[in-house]
């Protein structure tokens, strides 16, 4: 099973016993990502916290 | 059967990594190291890393015998004012200098203020940039090497070229931070402790060398380069400036990147949504053949930032050079250059 990555369209293998609102880590750009669909295969960015970089 | 290299001109920086590198390679043996002004003395007079690891001296050049291939890390312009001699001593030649980089000896001269000492064998040389001239190399007999600074801009920069991203009539601009072995390994005024550490030195504002392998390997016409010196003393990160010809957004920049680089050993994509390495950074890449790229995009100016890392000594002088090698050979082009590099450092 497989899904795109929301953030950079890398294909990202899924976990055969993988389930809703699981998160997983694309692998091309380290995005978190949530899983939001099985059928079809879906995700989504993560909620994150904020970070500040000086700005 | 071991491949018989020797290095000509091995008391400086490329030199010590060349023979950092060799010295581990399971298919060359490292004949002979020349240096005039050390002839006699151990090879680990100036490459102390090494101790333990060769008995070698430096010879002078006078001394060179026979050989299957020289690798080549003289000051610019020395080889080719003795190339006929130095291909009389081995099938294949591999020049690390700036002599043999460039086609067309009128750029040559523009650049280097000089008209070329050999320009009838820059037709001879293959631009040792694997990532773009692969095929060449591989059975190549005469190799040139690469610019460091011209190599992390290039590799910013070729993602983009290919697919025709870059708005060709308007310019690009880069920036590479550089650090201090960049110098070679002769101490000036400048390079004085006092006067260099802490720096963040405009060193070549406009006017750079490199300008010229930049505008050769990527076919872009306006391009301009300037030279920061900071303090790193392996390093270069290249931060290149351009404008897009057309809409795209980092989906399209992503597939650009991944067309241009994913099946290449040495180049990495570093573009991360977390960690404190979300970008490439030189930091993490000292003594490793890697060249980290990273984008980012302003979708409302259509700016784009390509920043791509490297060493300087490895990716931008001698792990190329090895790599070159590899290709000349028929072997595995990673063969030797296996080092991911230290973190923390």
């Amino acid at each position: 099973m497989t899904a795109t990555c929301p953030e950079c369209d890398a294909m990202i293998a899924l976990a055969a016993d993988v389930v809703e609102h699981e998160i997983v880590i694309c692998t091309d750009c380290a995005a978190e990502l949530e899983v939001i669909g099985l059928d079809p295969p879906a995700l989504a960015l993560a909620p994150e916290v904020g970070e500040d970089w000086g700005e | 059967m071991s491949v018989r290299v020797s290095i000509v001109g091995g008391s400086g920086y490329v030199g010590g990594e060349l023979l950092r590198l060799l010295l581990d390679h399971p298919a060359v043996a490292v004949a002979q190291v020349t240096s005039e002004r050390l002839a006699g003395r151990p090879v680990t007079t100036t490459h102390p890393n090494l101790r333990g690891r060769t008995a070698l001296a430096y010879v002078p050049a006078a001394q060179l015998q026979p050989c299957d291939v020289l690798l080549v890390a003289l000051p610019h312009g020395a080889a080719a004012r003795q190339i006929d001699a130095l291909a009389a001593l081995a099938p294949r030649v591999l020049d690390c200098s700036a002599d043999f980089r460039l086609t067309d000896a009128a750029q040559y001269e523009r650049w280097y203020g000089e008209p070329h000492p050999a320009p009838h064998w820059l037709g001879r040389f293959v631009y040792g940039l694997p990532e773009v001239r692969r095929a060449a190399l591989r059975d190549a007999a005469y190799v040139s090497g690469v610019g460091c600074n011209a190599t992390a801009s290039n590799l910013a920069l070729l993602p983009l070229v290919r697919a025709g991203l870059i708005d060709q009539q308007r310019d690009v601009i880069i920036e590479v931070k550089v650090g201090s072995s960049e110098g070679g390994a002769q101490a000036n005024e400048a390079s004085h402790h006092p006067e260099r550490s802490g720096v963040v030195r405009s060193y070549a504002p406009v006017g750079h060398r490199h300008t010229a392998e930049i505008m050769q390997v990527t076919g872009l016409g306006r391009v301009h380069l300037s030279i920061t010196s900071v303090e790193l003393v392996r390093g270069a990160l290249a931060t290149a400036h351009a404008f897009l010809a057309r809409p795209a957004g980092e989906k399209e920049l992503w597939r650009a990147f991944r067309a241009c680089y994913q099946d290449e050993p040495f180049v990495r994509i570093v573009r991360e949504r977390q960690g404190a390495y979300r970008l490439p950074e030189p930091k993490i890449l000292g003594g490793t053949n890697y060249a980290d790229v990273g984008f980012a995009l302003d979708e409302a100016s259509g700016r784009v930032v390509s920043i791509c890392a490297i060493d300087n000594l490895m990716k931008g002088a001698a792990g190329s050079a090895v790599q070159c090698l590899n290709l000349m050979l028929g072997l595995d082009e990673r063969t030797g250059l296996g080092f991911a590099g230290l973190h923390p450092v």
